[in-house]
């Protein structure tokens, strides 16, 4: 139970801060409905080709965006953490009584409640613009969950690195390398039957992919429950080797003070 | 009476190179200050880094308030207040919320903590700063700041890990009256300072520290008591043929303990005033410029000079050197 108490410190703690920052409050709410109705209004062509099946781009869209948003907002996790490094903040809480997973736990815990806003305020743009999730608050609940799971998954991932890297450089560079290609080799903007026949093969692998698929599948009138619990699955699978990552490179970190 | 801390033969080395502690022990009783003495580099923060659970040792043992450091971590954490060099303050919080963040992870709670933490914010003057941002305030604040989230939980030892390092000479001052203030009450203190002044006025009793191994221990007082005389520096321009320079000092009557350290010749004599006009024939016998003589009462510094076979100066240099050189080894 401490550990949940302590995660419940540590939240109260990073939504303090950020609460503190109106400037970052503003652009992370302006942000994703730009990609909505920028990338809307882009790829909205698409939907003349031939296959692609949906005639609404944007109901296509939205849960993909609401997904890269998760996803993007996940990579950069590790910034703060490099920061309470430098600072000795993370120094001060080892040598305290804090169960350390909730060091990482308490960092996803405040980004999950925030990007979940961030999900609503999407659906909600979305919605208003024409798009229909025949499935209710149950489908865009499970969008949200799928989102999440990719988001903490990829938290852990740039957490660990930033205890393993320690250098913000480092980290900029990793996060921006990944987080394209990933974007891009999935179901976000296109149909998956109109991608080249690799990319098929590789978004398979991706977990993002992963995300984008279930979520969309689930804000749809009749959703393969059984193909989304397969890929949430999957992606508790990821979390869970995610998150251990992130446990050794806390050990990894602690042997080199 | 029992120890807060035991540390024997701690070992620990980082890469190939640095050799941070070399079979380290001391042991601090109850309820006492115990300063741990040295240059920059010596081990002083490793060793602290070792006791505060941070650290694995390489070797050799330790127990904090009668816990383990490596086989019962947890309990030590529980048992412990830590003020490190690099703070590990929240400046993007309050300083109350800072206070309330470390009580809580150590189980406080409620109207407890909040009565908690309005005392020492109080005791440390931060009253009316409790509710301003860390980052707002000035670094003797913050330093108060970091003395009082160390007490929160009210742990039986607090580990202070250069806790005047970069202050202003008045704000030092009075965080010494701070720290002098906190004893008492059965606490016990272990600083390491690399002020001599700072443990001499602090701190019951010394261990002075050096290349990660304790060479002398005892009271201020007693270690300075083991110096007979005064001490002579004479700080020398020229070339310096040390061989002859210490042979010729060698046969003046009562000077003792000849060193030399870049330019400078240290010695004793049971009675300096006497004996400096000797010792400036002999050096202006040998060619020597004598830029400027000293005649001290002992001071820790002679005493570090005595046991460390070097000037706290020049054992500080050799430590800023060191990373270049082992850049230079990269290249």
């Amino acid at each position: 139970m401490k550990v949940l108490a302590d995660t419940s410190h540590m939240t109260v703690r990073h939504l303090m801060t950020l609460w503190r920052q109106p400037w970052w409050i503003a652009v992370s709410l302006v942000q994703p409905v730009i990609w909505l109705l920028l990338f809307g209004a882009l790829f909205e062509a698409v939907t003349d080709i031939p296959g692609f099946g949906s005639t609404n781009y944007i109901e296509f869209l939205a849960p993909g965006v609401v997904v890269m948003t998760a996803f993007f907002g996940a990579g950069w996790a590790g910034m703060p953490v490099i920061e309470d490094i430098d600072r000795g903040v993370i120094d001060r809480f080892l040598v305290s009584p804090v169960r350390r997973s909730s060091l990482i736990t308490g960092r996803l815990t405040s980004w999950a409640l925030t990007t979940t806003i961030q999900s609503l305020i999407i659906v909600v743009l979305a919605l208003i613009a024409g798009a229909s999730f025949d499935n209710g608050v149950l489908g865009v609940a499970v969008l949200v969950l799928a989102s999440v799971l990719v988001g903490s998954a990829f938290g852990c991932l740039s957490i660990g690195l930033a205890l393993l890297v320690r250098r913000e450089e480092t980290l900029i560079a990793t996060v921006q390398f990944l987080v394209l290609p990933l974007s891009f080799v999935s179901v976000t903007f296109m149909q998956k039957d109109l991608m080249p026949g690799w990319m098929q093969s590789v978004a398979d692998y991706n977990p993002l992919n992963w995300a984008v698929e279930a979520g969309r599948d689930a804000v749809t009138a009749n959703p393969d429950w059984g193909a989304i619990a397969g890929k949430c699955g999957l992606l508790l699978a990821f979390l869970v080797l995610c998150g251990s990552f992130a446990m050794r490179a806390f050990r990894t970190y602690q042997r080199s003070v | 009476m029992a120890n807060a801390i035991e540390a024997q033969d701690l070992r620990k080395s980082y890469g190939e190179e640095v050799q941070a502690l070399d079979g380290l022990s001391f042991s601090v009783p109850e309820g006492t200050v115990f300063g741990l003495l040295g240059p920059n580099g010596a081990g002083k923060s490793t060793t602290v880094k070792v006791l505060t659970t941070l650290a694995h040792p390489d070797g050799g043992s330790a127990r904090v308030a009668g816990h383990d450091v490596l086989g019962e971590a947890p309990r030590v954490r529980e048992s412990i207040g830590v003020v490190s060099q690099a703070g590990g303050l929240d400046q993007e919080a309050t300083g109350r919320e800072n206070l309330r963040l470390q009580g809580q992870v150590c189980g406080m709670g409620g109207k407890e903590l909040e009565a908690r933490i309005a005392r020492l914010l109080d005791q440390f003057g931060l009253a009316d700063a409790g509710d301003r941002l860390v980052r707002e305030y000035s670094g003797g604040m913050r330093r108060r700041l970091d003395v009082a989230q160390a007490l929160v939980h009210e742990p039986k030892v607090l580990f202070l890990d250069e806790p005047t390092t970069g202050l202003d000479p008045e704000v030092r001052a009075e965080m010494w009256d701070e720290i002098e203030r906190l004893t008492g009450a059965g606490l016990t203190v272990l600083l390491t300072t690399h002020y001599l002044e700072e443990a001499d006025r602090l701190a019951a009793q010394l261990a002075i520290v050096d290349r990660g191994t304790v060479v002398a221990e005892g009271s201020p007082d007693e270690l300075k008591r083991g110096l007979r005389g005064d001490a002579i520096h004479c700080e020398l321009g020229g070339e310096l043929e040390e061989a002859a320079v210490r042979e010729a000092l060698g046969r003046i009557d009562g000077l003792t303990e000849i060193a030399f350290t870049d330019g400078t010749v240290h010695a004793r004599a049971e009675d300096g005033a006497r004996t400096v006009p000797s010792v400036l024939a002999v050096l202006e016998g040998a060619r020597l410029e004598v830029a400027s003589v000293t005649v001290a009462r002992p001071s820790l510094d002679d005493v570090y000079l005595r046991f460390a076979g070097r000037t706290f100066g020049s054992a500080e240099a050799e430590h800023a050197e060191k990373p270049d050189q082992s850049k230079e080894a990269q290249r």
